[in-house]
């Protein structure tokens, strides 16, 4: 493995093992952007660079502890964590310009490819009056639906932090936002591929076979697996939110090709393809419902392909007078490469869910959904709680339970992995 | 002959109008109140304010927001705002984008910082508790003169100030109030009370509005908010500094774009 120094960073971190500038060694913003940026604070003298700097954060410890037991012998059934993630802002030239850090890691008992370190931002905005430049590392999402997330591409899964998906690593770029009043257009370069995680051999909630990251292979190299170009408008007109983006470049999505290791233990390993996707995702919002919309069609990897997801969700607002609103989901998703698709788990499946918000000083909310399969028996049951404790710690439970009788399902090689996941924070 | 005929007219026009202030109903005088309460307090264009909310329970246990709003006056329909919240810590930088209308339901946005997202949220929401505080969502809009009927009740003095009482009933949907008894000051024409009644009918919170200041040698706001639940003794206390006025913002500081980079 190489450690590579990445200048650019201007040795903030003096951190080794950097996942990060592993991943990313072809970067090649020069490090004058920054300096330059620094330079230009400087200059209004009474606010010098050295004040009006914002420290917040969080420090979690999390207990994630598993049902049944492991189907390998290499696994354990219990494993308790660390994370801390703080951020340090700044914001001057009268909240037109500011800077962001946010470095991340996380400290996970036995797996090893749990234990990581990522930079999930470290940005500079500039904000003008018809146009906004955004240049660093940043995370970007996009999207309406609940069940999945298709059109959301930007950022890279980080998939060993929590199987759901929704925690990402930091993308570097620069994005330029051109504010119009007929909607915004945003221009992406992204600059360096980052891959997706995948919990180790010790972790739970893995494949079998179990993945390969080190392995992964791309569809090509250099500046065309580095760069990526997007373009995404969207606007609000009346009750409407509508998006519609193009990606091209490497896959965020891997697909998997099977092995065998020079021990001779299966093994899968990510295979990342060069790709065009077009999304579109839209919301109407009409008093207490909203219908949403999300699809894509990509081309590159395998056959060209479409998915979408669609719902509806409907609010009861103080019900009873009692300050409780309780939100009613219903999602469908389907993804026209079928069952039994490694990448496509949710390709002909439905999510209810309902969601309770208590609206009480503590925050209290819960968020209880079932996906299931329209065909197969495949269920994925999903119970989220949290509330806040005292003023600065909150406590978060997350319970999930994995039903599949189909070996072809992906799914299936889930059914040993029923857990409970508790995380107490600390924010500073 | 002409000089009859005009002090006949004039004298037959005078008679008329005070005919008219004699026969005004409590509607059209509880309207007036409230129009001028509207035409007193426009045209300040844009303001900034950090608000402290102190959440008080019947124990005396307390539980602190602080919170940054700013608010772009728009003629002819709803202000808009941009609220975004420093602590608790657990919620930093969660901010809520609102457009609000005088009777069509407003357009809100609710920006989650941890997941980078921006949600188109429902406006449907108007009697829930704002924060888990005593204020609900409808307690905090700004106030215009089509959103609700009028109809004045009496003079009454609130303490040392002479004040008219008007009864206020939303014409929006989804209130949780069946009306709102309001004290005008009838100096300066500012509310220094109100009254909210609840679905029932029965007295639910009051409203205090205390220690005002004037800005701009015009514009009267109160540096604290005091609301009271009568059915739960929950109090919430509204601590609100650094008042400043006509700071230049524009449309584009209540967008989107703005939404996710406020602090």
């Amino acid at each position: 493995m190489k450690i590579l120094t990445c200048a650019y960073l201007c040795a903030l971190l003096m951190l080794s093992n950097l996942v990060y500038a592993q991943q990313t060694s072809s970067l090649a913003i020069s490090s004058a952007g920054f300096s330059g940026f620094f330079n230009l604070d400087s200059s209004e003298g009474n606010d010098g660079i050295f004040s009006n700097w914002e420290l917040s954060g969080k420090i979690s410890f999390e207990e994630l502890g598993f049902f049944h037991d492991r189907l390998d012998p290499r696994q354990h059934n219990n494993y308790v964590s660390f994370a801390i993630e703080p951020e340090l802002y700044r914001e001057w030239d009268n909240g037109k310009q500011s800077f962001t850090f946010v470095p991340f890691y996380r400290y996970s008992q036995h797996d090893s490819q749990r234990t990581h370190f990522d930079i999930r931002e470290l940005t500079w905005l500039l904000a003008e009056q018809d146009w906004e430049l955004r240049t660093g590392i940043r995370k970007v999402f996009w999207g309406v639906t609940e069940g999945i997330h298709l059109v959301d591409i930007i950022n890279q899964t980080d998939l060993v932090e929590n199987n759901d998906g929704e925690d990402k690593l930091g993308q570097p770029m620069i994005n330029l936002a051109l504010i119009r009043d007929w909607g915004t257009v945003d221009l992406f370069l992204l600059l360096g591929f980052r891959d997706r995680t995948f919990p180790g051999i010790e972790g739970r909630l893995r494949s079998f076979p179990e993945v390969s990251v080190s392995d992964a292979t791309y569809a090509s190299n250099g500046a065309a697996k580095h760069l990526a170009y997007v373009l995404r408008w969207s606007h609000t007109l009346g009750d409407w939110d509508i998006g519609l983006s193009h990606f091209y470049g490497m896959s965020r999505e891997p697909t998997f090709n099977l092995r065998l290791s020079p021990t001779g233990t299966p093994q899968l390993i990510p295979h990342y393809a060069l790709i065009n996707q077009t999304g579109l995702d839209v919301q109407l919002t009409y008093e207490s419902w909203i219908f949403k919309h999300e699809a894509i069609v990509r081309s590159g990897q395998e056959k060209t392909f479409y998915a979408s997801a669609s719902g509806i969700e409907y609010t009861f607002y103080d019900l009873f007078s009692s300050g409780l609103d309780l939100g009613i989901v219903v999602e469908y998703m389907y993804d026209s490469r079928g069952a039994n698709h490694l990448s496509a788990p949710l390709q002909d499946d439905f999510l209810t869910a309902l969601r309770f918000a208590f609206n009480d000083v503590q925050n209290t909310e819960i968020l209880a959904g079932i996906l299931f399969d329209r065909r197969n028996n495949t269920q994925f049951f999903n119970i989220e709680a949290s509330r806040r404790l005292g003023d600065s710690f909150k406590i978060e439970t997350e319970i999930r339970f994995f039903n599949s009788s189909v070996k072809t399902d992906p799914v299936y090689s889930l059914r040993h992995e029923d857990h409970i996941r508790i995380d107490l924070s600390y924010y500073f | 002959m002409k000089i009859l005929i005009k002090s006949v007219i004039s004298s037959f026009i005078g008679l008329s109008v005070l005919q008219a202030s004699y026969a005004q109903t409590p509607e059209q005088k509880g309207l007036e109140i409230a129009q001028q309460v509207e035409r007193r307090d426009s045209g300040w264009q844009d303001a900034t304010v950090t608000i402290k909310m102190i959440l008080r329970n019947k124990q005396g246990d307390e539980s602190t927001r602080d919170i940054q709003q700013k608010i772009l006056e728009v003629d002819e329909d709803g202000d808009k705002s941009l609220t975004v919240f420093n602590q608790p810590r657990d919620i930093k930088g969660t901010a809520f984008l609102s457009f609000s209308h005088i009777v069509n339901p407003d357009d809100q946005w609710l920006y989650m910082p941890a997941l980078k997202r921006v949600k188109r949220i429902s406006s449907s929401n108007k009697s829930g508790p704002f924060m888990g505080s005593q204020y609900a969502y409808e307690d905090l809009a700004s106030f215009e003169v089509g959103k609700f009927s009028y109809k004045y009740l009496r003079d009454e003095m609130l303490g040392a100030t002479d004040s008219f009482v008007v009864e206020n009933t939303p014409l929006y949907e989804y209130t949780g109030y069946t009306r709102q008894v309001v004290w005008i000051d009838k100096e300066r024409y500012i509310p220094l009370q109100i009254k909210y009644y609840d679905r029932k009918n029965d007295l639910l919170k009051t409203s205090h509005f205390i220690d005002y200041q004037q800005y701009l040698g015009q514009y009267w706001r109160a540096n604290t908010q005091l609301m009271e639940n009568h059915q739960s003794g929950k109090t919430t206390e509204l601590l609100l500094t650094d008042y400043q006025f006509k700071t230049g913002l524009t449309p584009r500081n209540f967008d989107k774009n703005s939404l996710k980079r406020m602090r």
